[in-house]
């Protein structure tokens, strides 16, 4: 061999681990769970989704402890800044709810077991590794982790032919935008010459903005993550897996997967994208426009509860996208916001969804509400709270939430754009009150509608409730911090 | 504690709904008390908001102000003028009687009843206390799911459309005023410089003259009109009072409609006066075809709960009619006009709600020759149709008096037209009378009827007291509003007259 062909040294990337502390927190617990689920007892597994939230409550603690980091590790692969530890927190919190409503509830259901725990923490996994992504290699790297744990999770309840199905809807069309996703990636590469953030950016601004390779690229990776936030037209799968799948997935589904989709599509439109953004924000009025009409639209159809709550969701990434498209510290600045406003929200009206049975089995048709204010009037409340929140009616977070997304569109011109969103909140209006007149203004008939005691979905209840009430109320710091956040990604 | 006076008014309510929230369910006697002592006391810390008020000064008083966000320019404002201080009192008034005639006409969940009534009583409050767009906005909407609950839940048989007619109704009107609102705030910031929701520091600002400040105003307008509700946009309301329980319809024709031409003084006319100007003549023309429309529709209703409902049209027609006229006159009597239809509408449901206790039917048609067996409510609910009418000596004569004055000032056949709404009000009001007390007694049912009991004489003499009061001796009710008035009109052509030097430049 001749030694002047030698390769040339591999050079070992720095390993700079507190950059991807909160990461390394959670994917330790996934695999301590792994190993907690071999040992006894047995029959149940309790005990793992308790040391999972504890993992959570560490990860949680790692990134407040770093807030204030500013940082780029592994050659720019991954990115420590505020504006990741804002969704690090955001999806600890979504996260960490989820394991609380799931403790009791996946028992209850027959979903138990121990891969069911490990699979939420492995998604976590994965949302937090988008929200740090400096790189779209780690972005699809964080997609797809997430995506796959998530596939196999709303598919745990093994005997029912509905949750079966929304495994398989999910898993075949979010593979089939997984490769539209790595195709795009393909393309930008292609265009650019490199797959970092970053460098994507400054090689855009040397004036490549309107490279047909890159504008195709670009809608492809649009695609990818437009049918992990739901938007009109990639939102078919939404409504049959937010319905199949167990409840407590679902508002995994709908809160931590939207907002680490919502982390890595902000960063790549503002830091890599940032020439064309006369564009793209065009691009986003459109989907947000999209997005809302169709989920509200159809929404109201809907009788059963998950299934309105899921075109609800696709509403709302449509009012969350007027946030993108109006731009700027405020637009973004809002979406973060939202995205706390929402975890909250739907986490809160799901998780009151979840506790309820009627003769055995899950109470999730509008009906099975009849008259829920007479037995449980504290229930009843609560979810009326949630509901009134996601309408957007003060003095809830939800109002607020709107009140700055609304502002923000105001503020650059797109009038039309805000009227067609207090339209839409309008029309939404209508069928969220429908479930409050079913609780408050129907008797029941048939079996009664019973909550199913519950520690852990009760306390999470009143997490949830406490950040709607709150955020309502003394918004300010949180959206400040939502502005600090967001500072990284504007400079 | 005068620099808290006005918090204490507006918060009092929610506060002591809250407390009574945590009463025992079964407890129901202890929650009604509780219940009307949070409402008496509510009344009693407003009544020195009206004996500490200076007639003489125009500007707001009793402020407040604190930071909210500041970022934004949101601050936590409040005060009263002339205008708004006769409305909270109104509220605080009328809110106790309200809770006393529900004593036994509310059969089912009593406490939750209770703690709804006291939110909304907050959230009327606060409307008219605000002096802050994001604060108003706030307790505007916040005001409409008590309502939505009130009506849904304690309603008649149709009561969920009712319910869900008028909280839709309402929203799409309001959102549309958040954008608005919206839109004044940057327009005004890009402008000065000055990022802020106050309205006393917007009000200062000219804004341009032509299409912004059209629609803006408009945008404002559809909401207010909406609300108060003007021809045509007042198809919600017969649906919500005939649906809503007695209380219900109290609250709505005594304080939420006033709040839609509360918000036509406070807001469309200071910040858009030139637009204000500019669809005068429109707005004018929509509140005369309400006063006749409202008027004769009344006539043909069969029954009494929807005749007042639908008189209600007709007199908050006067009212806008009034306000836009746009003179002292027609202010003044615009407002005297919104407490009186508080007072005398307010009434009207009252009473129809007592005689639908006993009964179950408010059909005139099931009743007549009630003189004969109930004489001292046949009295009062002629001295209430008598006021609602426009009798000289009852308090309704005074506002549409003037509300007359200053729309002959402002175009003849307008004030000629409108008078004639006055006879149809005898007309349909009489007349419904006369079926209903007169002749002999047609029904069995109706001969064992009881007449007023101590409790709906306790609810009944307040408000007589005042019609007749107001009938008599208005001047300590006008005599407060007209310092606010002056300088409103005053605002208002200066700004009109600064926005018309500004397009000239």
């Amino acid at each position: 061999m001749n030694p002047a062909l030698s390769v040339p040294a591999l050079v070992a990337p720095a390993i700079h681990l507190p950059a991807i502390g909160p990461v390394l927190v959670l994917a330790i617990t996934a695999l301590v769970l792994l190993v907690l689920d071999l040992l006894p007892p047995r029959e149940r597994k309790e005990h793992l989704g308790v040391v999972g939230l504890a993992g959570i409550v560490g990860s949680l603690v790692v990134s407040l402890y770093l807030w204030g980091a500013d940082e780029r590790a592994f050659q720019g692969m991954v990115i420590l800044d505020g504006f990741a530890i804002f969704f690090n927190l955001v999806i600890g919190f979504a996260v960490g709810l989820v394991l609380l409503q799931s403790l009791d509830y996946a028992r209850r259901q027959g979903a138990e077991s121990g891969e069911f725990y490990i699979l939420v923490l492995l998604a976590a996994v994965g949302m937090t590794l988008m929200a740090g992504a400096g790189d779209l290699i780690i972005v699809f790297l964080g997609l797809e982790t997430m995506s796959l744990a998530l596939y196999v999770l709303a598919g745990s309840f093994r005997g029912r032919i509905e949750s079966a199905e929304a495994s398989m809807k999910y898993f075949l069309l979010g593979a089939f935008a997984s490769g539209f996703f790595v195709y795009g990636l393909a393309l930008v590469y292609g265009a650019t010459g490199s797959t970092n953030i970053d460098r994507i950016g400054a090689a855009i601004g040397g004036g490549a903005a309107r490279d047909p390779l890159l504008v195709v690229g670009f809608g492809l990776l649009v695609v990818g993550f437009g049918f992990k936030i739901s938007t009109v037209p990639f939102h078919m799968w939404v409504s049959d897996v937010y319905q199949g799948a167990p409840t407590s997935i679902t508002i995994l589904i709908a809160t931590g997967s939207k907002a680490a989709a919502f982390a890595a599509l902000l960063r790549v439109l503002l830091v890599a994208m940032r020439q064309g953004q006369a564009d793209w924000s065009l691009l986003m009025w459109g989907l947000a426009v999209l997005s809302m009409t169709v989920g509200n639209v159809v929404a109201i159809a809907q009788q059963n509860v998950k299934r309105m709550l899921a075109y609800s969701s696709i509403a709302h990434g449509g009012y969350i996208l007027i946030g993108v498209a109006a731009g700027g510290a405020l637009g973004n600045s809002s979406v973060l916001f939202y995205l706390l406003v929402y975890t909250f929200t739907t986490a809160g009206a799901f998780g009151v969804i979840l506790l309820l049975e009627r003769g055995g089995r899950e109470a999730v048709e509008t009906s099975d509400l009849a008259g829920l204010a007479a037995r449980h009037p504290v229930l009843a409340l609560v979810l009326t709270i949630f509901l009134l929140s996601l309408v957007g009616i003060p003095p809830t977070a939800g109002f607020v939430g709107k009140f700055y997304l609304f502002g923000a569109a105001v503020r650059s011109g797109y009038v039309w754009l805000a009227v067609i969103g207090v339209l839409n909140s309008a029309l939404a209006a209508y069928y969220y009150l429908r479930i409050v007149v079913v609780m408050y203004m129907r008797e029941p008939d048939g079996a009664p509608t019973v909550m199913v005691p519950s520690l852990g979905g009760s306390l999470a209840l009143l997490v949830a409730l406490c950040g709607v009430v709150w955020l309502g109320v003394m918004p300010a710091p949180y959206f400040e911090l939502a502005q600090t956040a967001l500072a990284p990604l504007l400079r | 504690m005068r620099g808290m006076a006005l918090s204490l008014v507006v918060f009092l309510p929610a506060l002591g709904g809250l407390l009574i929230a945590l009463l025992p369910r079964d407890r129901d006697g202890l929650v009604k008390q509780a219940t009307l002592a949070v409402a008496l006391v509510t009344f009693a810390i407003s009544l020195p908001l009206y004996l500490g008020f200076d007639a003489r000064v125009a500007d707001y008083q009793f402020q407040e102000r604190r930071p909210w966000m500041p970022s934004l320019g949101i601050t936590y404002h409040l005060g009263i003028d002339g205008i708004s201080l006769l409305l909270v009192l109104l509220t605080t008034f009328l809110m106790p009687l309200t809770l006393l005639a529900s004593w036994h006409s509310i059969e089912k969940r009593w406490k939750e009843f209770a703690v709804t009534m006291l939110l909304l009583e907050t959230g009327m409050l606060g409307v008219f206390a605000a002096l802050d767009l994001f604060l108003f906005y706030v307790f505007w909407e916040a005001m409409l799911i008590p309502m939505y609950l009130i009506i849904g839940i304690w309603g008649g048989t149709n009561r969920v459309y009712a319910a869900v007619k008028f909280v839709l109704y309402t929203l799409a009107g309001s959102l549309l005023m958040l954008v608005a609102i919206l839109a004044l705030f940057f327009q005004h910031g890009a402008a000065t410089g000055t990022y802020t929701f106050d309205l006393p520091v917007l009000a200062q600002y000219v804004l341009p003259g032509g299409q912004t400040q059209n629609l803006l105003f408009l945008a404002f307008a559809l909401a207010f009109a909406i609300k108060v509700p003007m021809f045509p946009f007042h198809t919600w309301l017969p649906d919500a009072h005939v649906e809503a329980p007695t209380p219900g319809s109290v609250i709505l024709a005594g304080v939420l409609l006033k709040m839609g031409t509360y918000g036509f003084l406070r807001f469309c006319l200071p910040l858009f006066p030139q637009a204000s100007i500019t669809f005068a003549p429109w707005v004018i023309a929509l509140a005369v075809i309400g006063i006749l429309y409202g008027a004769w529709v009344s006539t043909v209703q069969p029954d009494i709960k929807k005749l007042v409902a639908y008189s209600s049209v007709s007199h908050l027609g006067f009212v806008m009619l009034g306000v836009f006229a746009l003179n002292p006159q027609g202010l003044v009597g615009g407002i005297i006009q919104m407490v009186n239809h508080g007072l005398s509408t307010g009434a009207l449901f009252l009473l129809v709600g007592m005689i639908y206790e006993r009964r179950h039917t408010r059909l005139i048609a099931d009743y007549g020759g009630l003189w004969k067996v109930m004489p001292a409510f046949s009295v009062l609910f002629l001295v209430v149709t008598l006021s609602s009418i426009g009798l000289p000596g009852l308090n309704g004569f005074v506002g549409e008096f003037l509300i007359l004055v200053g729309a002959f000032q402002w175009n003849r056949t307008v004030a000629v037209v409108a008078t004639s709404g006055i006879i149809f009000a005898a007309v349909y009001m009489l007349w419904m009378y006369q079926r209903v007390f007169f002749g002999e007694v047609t029904r069995e049912e109706n001969r064992r009827l009881q007449d007023l009991s101590v409790r709906e004489w306790v609810v009944l003499a307040p408000v007589i007291v005042l019609i007749v009061w107001i009938g008599v001796y208005p001047a300590p009710f006008t005599g407060v509003t007209e310092a606010s008035v002056q300088a409103l009109i005053s605002q208002v052509q200066a700004k009109a007259a600064a926005t018309a030097a500004l397009a000239a430049r």
